[in-house]
């Protein structure tokens, strides 16, 4: 695993003066008495995208968001919206972000329109505008048919998108969506996931999730975190290449008597079927290691061994180099995960 | 001040949306109608005595039913009061609805006065009910206005403090009957501390000074005095700081 972010938080200050950055976290930590729940992150989100924040239940994805939000004070580091501080100028920061918490805030007691009014003047909207966002985001969020009802009878469906539609009342320029689909029937899904894409345009969005087609599907760019430390963040497309494209592996070779010449072995392991390049990264005394790329699900590894071994070397070490998305996202999430995947990959 | 208005006129629609209001408005008109009834009968009772004996001791309605009367009011207030203030902030905390309000681009101090001025609100609709009962003392008597004037005052100041001690209570916790609990322990608490000015040690004046219901006394009886005007604005801010305080905790430790 080579997370591609630069661990340098401060990389970020320079990107932000330059382009149109929206969001900049740089080493956000948060701890408890006991635990640390998010550990020196730092991404840089750009105007317009969708980022999805991926990573199994407890990775510190609400809390980060809480941070984000001006919910939840970091513990250290930073973390800039449209270029506001979320310590310094929280204000500022509320007004320009809409949050959709893991279950939707309503009032049971209220009305879609009432609710969505409250929401609206919180907000800092009042009058015609008001009204005219109320309709607005009633007709986006597909919501008109409940206004006049009660949230407290509303189904699990149409709550998420009232959420939703309180997110975005005030036209904020970064929404922040915790698990925006957790509980939604697959249809739900579908409808949750073309309606967030469709804010893309206007909205910055992060959103947070375990299931990985959901990222697959909604987001151009992802953020992988574990036990509140950064993964990996890189765009949908390449992590997408990197799983699906070349598979890479790890050969240490190690000559029988005495040394061993890197030029040979690396013909050799060219000729192998399915290689595509071998470069040689270490060579200390008789030991050599090479990373060989090949097209995935090819027989390579055991192609490989054979060459080494018919040849009259050792095999010393033979192991994949870099793990694909699904793998890495395998490995971080364990059992839970493979069924959840499962699961909305047939729903998808 | 318009964040506070809107925050405040929401936690009324919650009121009135739901049973709470009308039954605290039934309950306390049905207890309070009773103590006006009962006032009344002695009153009348002893007016008639004193018309047989034919000795010209003064009745007075303000002395004999409206003093007696509002000093009842402050104490089943103490009663009612867990029971205004219990939701306020534990039902948002249950149901994360305090997420949406503290990312929303309002202060806390706006959160906590707009919820506070609700709560005063709704023990204001309370106390209209002894208006209409006192309504008929002036239809068919003359009492004097001023002394129930003043009365009503330290009513809504002695509840005011309870009130933010009850808001501020009511943000430790998700539980609204803990949060009821509690308040409903430190109201009577601060009742009869009062009980203790028998002994004559700095202990126990400090003790009785606390007692919420012994700084009414005035009141009721139509002095505004300010030392007792003080003692309830000042536990008002206390009330309302801590609140404020505890909010801000509430983020950094959940």
């Amino acid at each position: 695993m080579h997370p591609r972010t630069p661990t340098d938080g401060r990389h970020y200050g320079s990107l932000a003066a330059a382009s149109n950055t929206m969001i900049i976290v740089s080493d956000l930590t948060k701890r408890y008495a006991r635990t640390t729940a998010v550990d020196h992150i730092s991404f840089a989100v750009e105007k317009g995208q969708i980022v999805g924040f991926l990573g199994p239940n407890g990775a510190g994805k609400t809390t980060t968001m809480r941070m984000l939000t001006c919910f939840l004070p970091p513990s250290a580091g930073t973390a800039t919206v449209a270029g506001f501080d979320v310590v310094e100028q929280p204000l500022e920061v509320k007004r320009r972000i809409g949050y959709l918490p893991e279950t939707p805030p309503i009032y049971p007691e209220m009305a879609t329109a009432e609710y969505l009014k409250f929401v609206g003047k919180l907000k800092g909207l009042s009058g015609a505008e008001l009204s005219k966002q109320i309709d607005y985001v009633c007709e986006r969020c597909a919501i008109t048919d409940v206004k006049q009802k009660l949230l407290g009878k509303l189904s699990k469906g149409y709550r998420q998108r009232v959420g939703l539609a309180q997110a975005i009342i005030h036209n904020p320029d970064v929404l922040i969506l915790d698990e925006p689909t957790a509980g939604l029937d697959p249809k739900q899904i579908n409808e949750t996931r073309d309606l967030i894409k469709s804010l893309a345009g206007d909205h910055t969005i992060i959103l947070s999730t375990h299931i990985l087609p959901e990222v697959e599907q909604t987001c151009e760019q992802v953020i992988i975190i574990n036990k509140g430390k950064l993964v990996v963040t890189d765009s949908v497309r390449n992590l997408q290449a990197r799983a699906r494209g070349v598979e890479s592996v790890l050969v240490e070779v190690a000559g029988r008597n005495g040394g061993v010449e890197p030029t040979s072995v690396q013909q050799k392991l060219e000729q192998v079927s399915g290689v595509s390049r071998v470069v040689c990264t270490s060579q200390v005394d008789s030991r050599a290691v090479f990373e060989v790329e090949s097209q995935k699900g090819g027989l390579v590894r055991g192609d490989l061994a054979r060459a080494v071994v018919e040849s009259g070397w050792d095999l010393n070490e033979l192991k994949a180099a870099s793990m694909s998305l699904e793998e890495i996202f395998l490995q971080l999430t364990g059992n839970e995960a493979t069924e959840n995947a499962a699961a909305s990959g047939g729903q998808a | 001040m318009r964040n506070v208005s809107i925050i405040c006129r929401k936690e009324l629609g919650s009121y009135f949306a739901s049973p709470i209001a009308y039954i605290l408005l039934v309950m306390f008109g049905v207890i309070f109608g009773f103590f006006f009834w009962n006032e009344l009968g002695y009153f009348v009772m002893a007016s008639m005595e004193m018309q047989m004996r034919g000795e010209g001791m003064p009745m007075n309605l303000n002395e004999q039913i409206i003093r007696p009367l509002l000093s009842n009011v402050a104490v089943i207030g103490l009663f009612f009061i867990p029971m205004i203030t219990m939701r306020l902030f534990a039902e948002e905390k249950r149901t994360g609805t305090i997420e949406m309000l503290v990312t929303s681009p309002v202060r806390d101090v706006e959160i906590v006065l707009g919820k506070w001025l609700a709560s005063l609100i709704l023990y204001g609709c309370l106390l209209l009910f002894t208006a209409v009962n006192f309504a008929f003392l002036f239809k068919y008597g003359n009492p004097d206005w001023k002394p129930l004037l003043i009365g009503y005052l330290g009513l809504l100041l002695q509840a005011g403090a309870l009130l933010a001690i009850g808001t501020f209570i009511s943000t430790l916790t998700k539980n609204q009957i803990i949060a009821g609990a509690m308040t409903f322990g430190v109201c009577i608490l601060l009742w009869v501390v009062g009980w203790v000015d028998y002994e004559t040690g700095t202990w126990a004046r400090v003790l009785s000074y606390l007692s919420v219901v012994t700084h009414f006394e005035p009141f009721g009886r139509g002095l505004l005095q300010s030392k007792d005007a003080v003692f309830y604005v000042a536990a008002i801010f206390l009330g309302l700081f801590f609140t404020a305080r505890s909010m801000e905790s509430l983020r950094w430790r959940s």
